[in-house]
This record gives structure tokens, C-alpha cells and sequence, in this order.
């Protein structure tokens, strides 16, 4: 069995955002660029399978400007077999991501899909679940277990109620939680190594996917502050405080 | 000219009270109507719920034994079937509308926006990004249906009672799929409020330091009549389950109180506390980023404090 990975660079968890002045995005130059943290769990996990010798390949897809090289570079030191890097300077909206990954899908025929649940630049949440509607296949979204048997995934899911448990018929898309795994770290003689495994790279134009149907984006701003509060001595002052706020 | 459907959540045989909210948000549209769809095995008790809500104006039911569980395979070609003759499609950014509403914009080939915050427009909306660090303003195409998850904590509940919505039962002529199945649901059962919709809320994090500490925490909360939430770090170290989880990847609420005990207040954990009225912090370390956001902050130890709260409360 194949296994395509989802693997998009954004900024790094670490970071903290700063909206530009004129309102036009969030500052991007010289900021630390990093995996999509869900993403790197979706190729963990995927490697996983494949040393448990339930997959024998795995593709890391990368959609993104020309300099994503780099980026996929450490995917593939992290254990990828190869990756593809479609390649555009735009920012794809989920809807046309979903559409890419189609297109990947039925030209390399994979038995299951991993992406991350959410990039956390966009914070959609939608790309898995579109995939998995144009492709007619089941899904298993926030996945923090996953098991593969006898063409089926049994998918543990983290739910507001709990955990759910479901089945779906392979192939499916699989998107991950944070606790499905821990990634590994890559080491030195990994990136020598990944030197020499292939990246196929597909212009999105090549692709036929249409795009013309993104959401408008109109303007940024930084989100309303709160602002410091005071300091309490105590807990008999503290019960105090929120006694006359009415909170007690 | 707008008409706006809401997918009802719920579990069972009870409706979610983020429906309500989804309703806010849909209210804020100025429609023309909003009716509520019920898809469930058995949709009368669920029905009744919605058609309370204030705004509501019809609340469509199909029940089939294929509904009994909400799966998105399953319900998304139902809803989008539904969706037709509608301007907007609107579930709770909840676990199910995040589920099933990318599944049904698909499926109708259009945008989804997610987490709506405020409403500028008819197709003019305000969402989070980078776990709320920026907000941005997006605009739909008007040409099509728009899809949207709405953000509960940013909307309060319907009001609920005076209304009495007609209840109508469609039968869509439509196959679903079987190649997804449902197994089981562990919940943890508790007698506490509900941490989605608690008007306080006491929340431990890593600094409580085990399963058994947590003990701590839980009759803390049931003193003052609070819901039980938790940082990342305490679900991941077990002391707690995964429904506790509040942040970027748990919940986000909006409590009225709101206290973080042990918690170092990293973003992804602010991301889901922003709309709380009052936040309280105790912390042993005063340098702690949870204390720049919180209105009343407290340095010490939580293990000493704890009973010296409780004691002062009486
Ligand atoms: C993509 C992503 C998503 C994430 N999503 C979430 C999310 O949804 N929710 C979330 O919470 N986190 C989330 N995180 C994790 C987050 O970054 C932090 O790691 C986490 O919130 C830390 O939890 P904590 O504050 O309990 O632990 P720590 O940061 O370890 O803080 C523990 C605190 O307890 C205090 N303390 C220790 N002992 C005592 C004592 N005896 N008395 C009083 N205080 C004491 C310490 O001073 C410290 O401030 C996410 C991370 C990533 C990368
Ligand atoms: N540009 C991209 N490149 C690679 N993977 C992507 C891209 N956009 C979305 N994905 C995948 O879809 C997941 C969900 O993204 P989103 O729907 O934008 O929150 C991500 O975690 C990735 O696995």
C-alpha cells in the first residue's frame, strides 16, 4: 500500500504573530517556517505503518512556492520514500488543495490519505474532509489512534464528547490529532541521505484545478487585547474580589 | 434574500446546545428564514428542542437508522441534498460541524468558512487565524451557497422557549454510503456542568502534577458549582481525558469565570479562553505568560491556596 502525507510548511508554532501595519497579512519575512505540526504526526504515523509493514511507500505532498525544496528535503530525512512538490507562488484556499490532492490521488492510487486536522496558519480544518467528499471515500477525522487490518481502518477520534471509535473501508482519508503520535527527530546522517531521494515537482497550472473560487480575502487585524489585571495578595482577597464581582 | 439552514448537533436524543449559538449567528444574517435540520434515527425529541429556539422559523427532519450515529460520509450527502434553494449553510464549529461541514461544501463545490466571529455582511464575515493571533475578513461568492462553521464562543444561545417552529419531515430519495461505519463512543460521564456551555470553569494544567492531584481540582470545581477543564499538557501527562482539553486543538469557551490553575498560559492555550468574562490565574511562578491576560492573578503554591480558597469561601 501507498500512503500520500500531507506536508505544509507555516509558521513555526513558536512565533508570535504580528499583523502588518497596513493590514494587508501577518509578517512572514525572516520568520521561522516550520511543518505544520499535524503534518509531521501525519508522516510519523505513516512511517510507522510502513516499518509495521503495512505500507511500503510513502509521499510527502507539498504545496508551495519554489523554495518548499528545502522543506520537503526534511520530510524525506525524516523517512519519505520521495515527494511531490506542486508547486505555485498562490496560497491555496482548502476547497483547491482538496482539488490537487484529487488529482495526486488518482494518479498515484494510494490506500490511504494522512493529513494533518488543521494547518495552523489558516486554522481551517477542511482540507481532509473536502478531499474525502470529492473522492467518495470514507473519513476519519482528529484521529489519535489508528489501526489498519484487512483493507479497513479502525480510527479512534478525539470528539467533544470523547473518543469515538469508527471504521472505514480503505482507501480513506485519515486526518490526525495531537496525540496520534510523537514525531521523531530527524538526524544527521537522515538529511545526507535524503540528498539523493526523489522530488517530483508539477506545476499547479499542469494540474486543470480550478481556483477561481477562493474566498475573498478583504483585511487582517490583531485581535482585541485584554488587558493586565491585578494582582491579589491572597485567597482570602481573591474570594473577596470575585464575592463583590458577583462571581461567588 | 437570504435562507439559512442550521444543522442540528446532538447526542443522544438531546440537542447540543451549540445549535442555539449556531442560530445566533444565523439571526445576525437578518434573513428572510432559518430552518434547523435534524438528521438522527430518531428526531422527535430533537425537534421538539429545536423548534423552542427563538428565530427559528421551520425545523426539517429525516430520520433514518443510518443517522442513528453522526457520521460526516454519512450526513453530508443528506444536508447537501437539503441545502438546495438555501443562501447559507451554517453548523457550531464544534467537532461535528468541524466533521461534517467541509464534507458538505465538497460536495456542493463551494468555499467553506470556518469559525465565524462576527458577521459583516450577508456574505461578509470576520474568523480567526493563527490560533487567533490575527483575525481576517473574508468575503464569499454571493453566486453560491455559502458553507460555514460558526465559532460557539463567540456567539451566546438563542433564546430558548417562546417559540414554537412547525416540525416537518422530509424524505430524501438518496443512497448513502456504508463504507464508514460507526463502533463506539466512550464518554466520560460526569455529573459537573458541561465544559462547552459552564458559566465557570476551573482548569488544571501541568503544574497539578498527577491523576490523583487532579482530585484537587475536581472538588475545587464542585465547591463553586464549575465545569472541569485542562491544559494540553495535563490531558497528554493522563491525569485527565481528552474532552477536558481546552485551547487552539480542545475547546474554546466563554465562561463567565474562568481559573487556570497550574497553567503557564502558552498561546494555544489563551486561543481558547479569549472570550471568557473574568480570568483568574494562580501560578506559582509570577513571571508566568498566563498572568499578562488574566484579570486577577494570584502567586503561590496551588496546593496551599486551594484549601485557603475554600476555606474563604465558607
Ligand atoms: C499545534 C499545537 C496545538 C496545541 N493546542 C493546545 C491546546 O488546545 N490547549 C493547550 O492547553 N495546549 C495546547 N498546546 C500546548 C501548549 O503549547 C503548551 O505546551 C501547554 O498549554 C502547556 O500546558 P501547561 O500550562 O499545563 O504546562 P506548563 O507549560 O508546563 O506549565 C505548568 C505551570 O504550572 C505551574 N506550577 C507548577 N507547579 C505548581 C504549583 N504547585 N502551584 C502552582 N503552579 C504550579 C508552573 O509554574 C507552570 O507555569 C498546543 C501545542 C501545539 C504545538
Ligand atoms: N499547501 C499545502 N501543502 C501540503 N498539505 C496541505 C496544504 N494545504 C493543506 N494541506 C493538508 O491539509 C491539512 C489541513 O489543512 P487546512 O484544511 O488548511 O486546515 C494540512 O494539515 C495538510 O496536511
Amino acid at each position: 500500500m501507498k500512503i500520500l502525507v500531507g506536508y505544509k510548511r507555516v509558521v513555526d508554532y513558536n512565533v508570535r504573530i504580528q499583523v502588518k501595519p497596513d493590514g494587508t497579512g501577518v509578517v512572514t519575512d525572516g520568520v521561522k517556517l516550520s511543518a505544520n505540526p499535524f503534518d509531521d504526526i501525519a508522516l510519523e504515523e505513516a512511517l510507522r505503518l510502513r516499518e509495521k509493514g503495512v505500507a511500503e511507500e510513502v509521499v510527502a505532498v507539498g504545496i508551495g512556492p519554489a523554495d518548499l525544496t528545502a522543506h520537503l528535503r526534511n520530510g524525506l530525512a525524516m523517512g519519505a520514500n520521495r515527494a511531490i512538490h506542486v508547486v505555485t507562488p498562490d496560497t491555496l484556499q482548502p476547497l483547491t488543495a482538496a482539488r490537487v490532492f484529487l488529482r495526486l490521488v488518482e494518479k498515484e492510487q494510494p490506500g490511504l490519505v494522512i493529513l494533518g486536522k488543521q494547518a495552523i496558519d489558516d486554522d481551517a480544518n477542511q482540507t481532509g474532509q473536502m478531499l474525502a467528499a470529492l473522492w467518495d471515500r470514507p473519513q476519519a477525522t482528529f484521529a489519535s489512534k489508528l489501526e489498519i487490518a484487512n483493507g479497513k481502518a479502525t480510527v479512534t477520534r478525539e470528539v467533544d464528547a470523547g473518543l469515538e471509535v469508527i471504521e472505514a473501508e480503505l482507501p480513506a482519508v485519515i486526518t490526525t490529532d495531537l496525540r496520534l503520535n510523537e514525531p521523531r527527530f530527524i538526524k544527521l546522517p537522515d538529511i545526507m541521505k535524503a540528498k539523493s531521494k526523489p522530488i517530483d515537482t508539477i506545476e499547479f497550472a499542469s494540474l486543470g484545478v480550478d481556483a477561481h473560487d477562493q474566498l475573498k480575502t478583504m483585511n487582517y487585524t490583531a485581535p482585541a487585547k485584554r488587558s493586565k489585571g491585578v494582582m491579589v495578595k491572597d485567597a482570602a482577597e481573591l474570594v473577596a474580589v470575585l464575592k463583590q464581582k458577583g462571581l461567588l | 434574500m437570504s435562507k439559512i439552514l442550521v444543522i442540528a448537533e446532538h447526542l443522544d436524543g438531546k440537542l447540543n446546545p451549540a445549535t442555539a449559538r449556531a442560530v445566533s449567528a444565523a439571526v445576525a444574517v437578518k434573513p428572510d428564514t432559518i430552518d434547523v435540520l435534524v438528521l438522527s434515527a430518531e428526531v422527535d425529541a430533537i425537534a421538539a428542542d429545536a423548534a423552542k429556539i427563538e428565530g427559528v422559523s421551520r425545523v426539517l427532519t429525516v430520520t433514518r437508522a443510518e443517522n442513528a450515529h453522526p457520521l460526516a460520509a454519512v450526513l453530508a450527502p443528506q444536508i447537501a441534498k437539503v441545502a438546495a434553494g438555501y443562501s447559507h449553510v451554517f453548523a457550531p464549529s464544534t467537532t461535528f460541524g468541524k466533521d461534517v461541514a467541509p464534507r458538505v461544501a465538497a460536495l456542493l463545490g463551494v468555499a467553506q468558512v470556518s469559525d465565524i466571529m462576527s458577521i459583516d455582511g450577508s456574505h461578509t464575515f470576520k474568523r480567526p487565524i493563527y490560533a487567533g493571533n490575527a483575525i481576517v475578513t473574508v468575503q464569499a461568492d454571493p453566486a453560491h451557497a455559502v458553507v460555514a462553521t460558526i465559532r460557539t464562543a463567540s456567539w451566546a444561545a438563542a433564546a430558548n422557549g417562546a417559540n414554537n417552529a412547525p416540525i416537518e419531515p422530509l424524505s430524501l430519495d438518496i443512497a448513502v454510503p456504508t463504507h464508514t461505519r460507526f463502533v463506539e463512543l466512550k464518554q466520560g460521564k460526569s455529573d459537573r456542568p458541561d465544559l462547552q456551555s459552564a458559566n465557570k470553569v476551573v482548569s488544571g494544567g501541568r503544574g497539578v502534577g498527577s491523576k490523583e492531584n487532579f482530585e484537587v481540582i475536581y472538588r475545587f470545581a464542585d465547591k463553586i458549582g464549575a465545569a472541569v477543564g485542562a491544559s494540553r499538557a495535563a490531558v497528554d501527562a493522563g491525569y485527565v481525558p481528552n474532552e477536558l482539553q481546552v485551547g487552539q486543538t480542545g475547546k474554546i469557551i466563554a465562561p463567565e469565570l474562568y481559573i487556570a490553575i497550574g497553567i503557564s498560559g502558552a498561546i494555544q492555550h489563551l486561543t481558547g479562553i479569549k472570550d471568557a468574562g473574568t480570568i483568574v490565574a494562580i501560578n506559582k511562578d509570577g513571571e508566568a505568560p498566563i498572568f499578562e491576560v488574566a484579570d486577577i492573578g494570584l502567586v503561590g503554591d496551588l496546593f496551599k491556596l486551594i484549601p485557603e480558597l475554600e476555606q474563604a469561601i465558607g
